[in-house]
């Protein structure tokens, strides 16, 4: 857990809303910062160095996903989405776009408080651990993915979600599994979660996305750790 | 299985006369096809009836010519005859010269040189004496005496003068021939004289005028027919044109429209069919623009609306997070509060959900996936609820994996829904979900022994709004919405939801999904009506407070439900401990994502000791804690 107050950043155009949310932010023990301009969200950022995200995605300026693009180009930090539209493709575009979550309005403010620490908590790493999955090697605590010597980019969620595989890799995991392991969710949340989080990950660490070797799907079951 | 030889000239034989049926049936009912054959019968009728017409005619003609002339011949040759004849005497050699002499006298009628120029045409005469006899052996005149037929020597015998055809040979062939007979009296005697009258130029004539007909009818059937067929063609082509239009209309391309050419009836269907067109296409495009308000209403709305919930709902939360230090009545308010905007919410939500169904805007995600573990997560979330209203839910669940293309998110909120409705209603009893499959199809029925649906609720229960019981005391909080969208969500995917039951008996629901999207389905594998309830021959199990199950006094509960009944709705207890067995020793295997959490076993007194249910194996699963073990489970086939 973060000793330290954790700082999240509020990129929302609504004054209210903003307002409540720090006050809740604050109140669960984070430092909330605001700002409610897109176009300058991506300066304020720079800025504050915080260690979370809350982007809500219909924003004047700039489009919260072209927010989302521009931020995480720039670092792996949790974002999480912020939003009113509950539509597929506008979740998934979200997602896509570099975000870890989606929050869906209106919310339960415990439950945004949730899945907050859930992204801020660290892996539980102990022992050195070093896996490999195909061509990959993992070195776990050191959050380190490389092939070939190259070190490939990824983003915490998505170094959670291959660590989680990789662990146990004649397991089948479902997407409800993986939902609970690496995202920290009890309940059916929305699965799309995982499927987009999967896309993502093979985009950077497969060779082929069209041929998965490292994150291999089990049709109809979930997904599985390639062989290697 | 039968010999495949025989089968596939059976059956293809089959196909061929079904294909030749289908062709029929559909040439039959073209309208040039039509034409074309009704010209062709009906033309053909009437040739032959003319022609037959015509040939008798030609002929009876040529035959009343010959035996004008023929009667003609006869006369004269009877005059000769009397002539020549006068003064005959009874010698017969005299006789057979004088005969002769009279023969060839009316061989050369005209006088000429032998030839016979009558118009009559060429004849063989023939004199016979009546003195004499029939027999012209006696005579030895050379006269073709045999092919005289002998009812016309009977009636010449009696003195008429008369003709008749027959058939005579000549050079080895069969002809026809008319011959012609008179008496002839000479003073001392009395004759009878006849003419042979070969037929062969008659014959001849009639043949090639039969065959002239014959080949003209022919040619003049196909030509009517040809005329016909063109004629015919000439009104369906345009015909054809306008429903070419029509089917590109139909297929989408708003802007076809039909060339207002040609005669005035089609230029008027030409008209017509624009005028219909056009009207079509403003009428698409104004619900296309509704349809596209309607959508953008839904998602302002959406937008609109959710935001400010979100401050309130943060509001509200701040406030109750610090409801103990507020005054009494200050902390209700604020409780009532938080719960109101709890149910707001969910109505919001189940609102917006059931707009988009209605604006078309539903969209389905589906991707191919396990719905035993859709189900079994669904259980497990709703343990809580059926634990506080010690319902005890047996799931039964297929061994083998159940794969379809389902958006699991809806048919997640489906299931939700159908248990915590079956939890409500249940009124203490077990609610029964089961799963089924077969290669095309699955269903999943939700079944509860509890209030029931009275006559007819089955279906008012999918309408909005509509409550069963609006006094009931509703502990999920239900928005009457809830089986709405459910219905809605089985319809997008193609499915069926629906609901029986009986009052006081319970109520199934049942869930029906095509494995595949798309897939059409024209039944279910699971029975929509309960039959012999399972449970209701036997003493209901019930929780106790601390969520064991209670056996009731006096009986082996499984024991009970064992007994007599279907052994394909309750596996008996020898099954259970196979299950546990299996399940220990596959622990490994085990698929995590059903690991229930925080369940445990926890047999009660009286149980058989096949009473796992820690680490479920796909086939057993029970959601809530402490609930009855093994009961549902037990290895089974997927489908009945």
């Amino acid at each position: 857990m973060v000793g330290m107050r954790a700082r999240v950043l509020v990129v929302d155009d609504d004054p209210a809303l903003a307002e409540m949310l720090t006050i809740v932010l604050r109140g669960e023990g984070f430092e909330p910062a605001v700002v409610r301009d897109g176009s300058r969200a991506l300066d304020v950022f720079r800025e504050v160095h915080p260690d979370l995200v809350l982007l809500d995605l219909m924003l004047p300026g700039m489009s919260g996903l072209d927010v989302c693009k521009q931020i995480r180009a720039e670092s792996g930090i949790p974002i999480i989405m912020l939003t009113a539209k509950t539509d597929t493709v506008d979740v998934v575009l979200g997602l896509e776009s570099g975000a870890d979550d989606y929050v869906m309005k209106p919310f339960k403010p415990k439950e945004l408080t949730a899945r907050i620490r859930a992204r801020l908590r660290r892996a539980d790493v102990g022992t050195a651990e070093r896996l490999r999955v195909a061509d990959v090697e993992i070195d776990v605590p050191g959050h380190q993915v490389t092939r070939g010597g190259e070190p490939i980019s990824l983003t915490p969620l998505e170094f959670d979600l291959l660590v989680a595989l990789a662990r146990k890799p004649r397991q089948v995991f479902t997407r409800e599994v993986l939902l609970e392991q690496v995202w920290g969710y009890r309940h059916a949340a929305d699965t799309r979660l995982v499927n987009v989080h999967v896309q993502r990950l093979r985009s950077k660490i497969e060779r082929d996305p069209e041929h998965p070797e490292v994150v291999v799907t089990v049709r109809g079951v979930g997904y599985r750790a390639g062989v290697s | 299985m039968s010999d495949p030889a025989p089968r596939t000239w059976r059956t293809r034989s089959r196909e061929l006369w079904l294909r030749a049926k289908a062709r029929w049936s559909f040439l039959s009912r073209s309208l040039l096809f039509r034409v074309v054959v009704l010209t062709l019968t009906l033309s053909t009728l009437v040739m032959l009836v003319l022609g037959l017409i015509l040939q008798q005619q030609i002929t009876t003609g040529l035959l009343q010519s010959k035996i004008d002339a023929a009667t003609a011949e006869i006369d004269s040759a009877r005059m000769t005859v009397e002539n020549s004849l006068s003064g005959a005497d009874s010698d017969p050699t005299s006789l057979r010269e004088q005969l002769r002499l009279a023969l060839t006298e009316i061989g050369r009628a005209d006088g000429s040189s032998g030839v016979q120029g009558s118009a009559a045409g060429v004849f063989d005469p023939v004199i016979v004496p009546s003195r004499i006899g029939s027999d012209s052996a006696d005579l030895s005149v050379d006269q073709p005496l045999g092919d005289v037929p002998a009812e016309l020597r009977a009636r010449i015998g009696q003195g008429q003068m008369s003709y008749q055809y027959t058939t005579i040979r000549r050079d080895g062939e069969s002809l026809p021939a008319l011959v012609v007979g008179s008496p002839a009296r000479t003073a001392t005697d009395s004759f009878e004289v006849y003419l042979i009258f070969p037929l062969a130029g008659e014959q001849g004539t009639v043949q090639v005028v039969q065959r002239t007909l014959l080949l003209g009818g022919v040619a003049l059937v196909l030509a009517l027919t040809l005329i016909s067929a063109l004629v015919a063609a000439q009104v369906v082509r345009p015909v054809q044109r306008a429903a070419g239009s029509a089917r590109k209309l139909a297929a989408g391309d708003l802007a076809e429209r039909m060339p207002v050419t040609g005669p005035i009836e089609l230029a008027t269907l030409a008209t017509s069919f624009n005028a219909m067109a056009e009207a079509i296409r403003v009428q698409i495009r104004q619900l296309e623009e509704f349809g596209k308000l309607q959508r953008r209403f839904t998602s302002d709305v959406s937008h609109e609306l959710r935001t400010p919930l979100t401050t309130v709902r943060m509001a509200a939360d701040v406030l109750h997070a610090g409801r103990d230090e507020f005054p009494a009545h200050l902390s209700r308010a604020t409780e009532l509060l938080v719960d109101e905007l709890d149910r707001f919410e969910i109505l919001l939500g189940d609102l917006l959900e059931i707009s988009r169904h209605d604006a078309g805007m539903a969209e389905l995600s589906a991707e191919p996936i396990d719905i035993r573990s859709t189900i079994t997560a669904c259980v497990a979330a709703a343990g809580p609820l059926a634990q506080t209203s010690g319902v005890p839910i047996i799931t039964t669940l297929p061994d083998v994996p159940v794969i379809a293309e389902i958006d699991s998110r809806r048919v997640d909120r489906i299931l939700r829904n159908l248990i915590n409705n079956a939890i409500d209603h249940a009124e203490g009893h077990a609610v029964e979900i089961e799963l089924a499959a077969d290669p095309d199809v699955l269903a999943i029925t939700v079944t509860d022994h509890g209030v029931g649906l009275r006559p007819g609720e089955a279906g008012l229960v999918f309408n909005r709004f509509w409550r069963a019981d609006p006094s009931r005391q509703r502990q999920t909080g239900g928005t009457g919405l809830g089986l709405a969208i459910s219905l809605e969500d089985a319809r997008l995917h193609g499915g069926w939801l629906q609901a029986s039951g009986s009052p006081g008996r319970g109520s199934r629901f049942r869930l029906t999904l095509p494995r595949r999207r798309g897939g059409l389905i024209a039944g279910s594998p699971l029975p929509l009506r309960t039959g012999a309830d399972a449970l209701e021959t036997g003493p209901m199990p019930k929780l106790d407070h601390a969520g064991h199950v209670v056996v009731p006094e006096g009986a082996d509960w499984l024991e009970d439900v064992d007994s007599g009944l279907d052994p394909t709705t309750v596996p008996s207890a020898g099954a259970g401990q196979r299950a546990a067995e299996a399940v220990v020793a596959s622990v490994d295997a085990a698929d995590p994502a059903l690991a229930i959490p925080g369940q445990s076993a926890k047999p009660s007194s009286g149980q058989p000791p096949a009473a796992p249910a820690a680490t479920a194996t796909p086939a057993t699963s029970s959601a809530t804690d402490g609930s009855v073990p093994a009961i549902g489970g037990g290895p089974r086939e997927s489908a009945r």
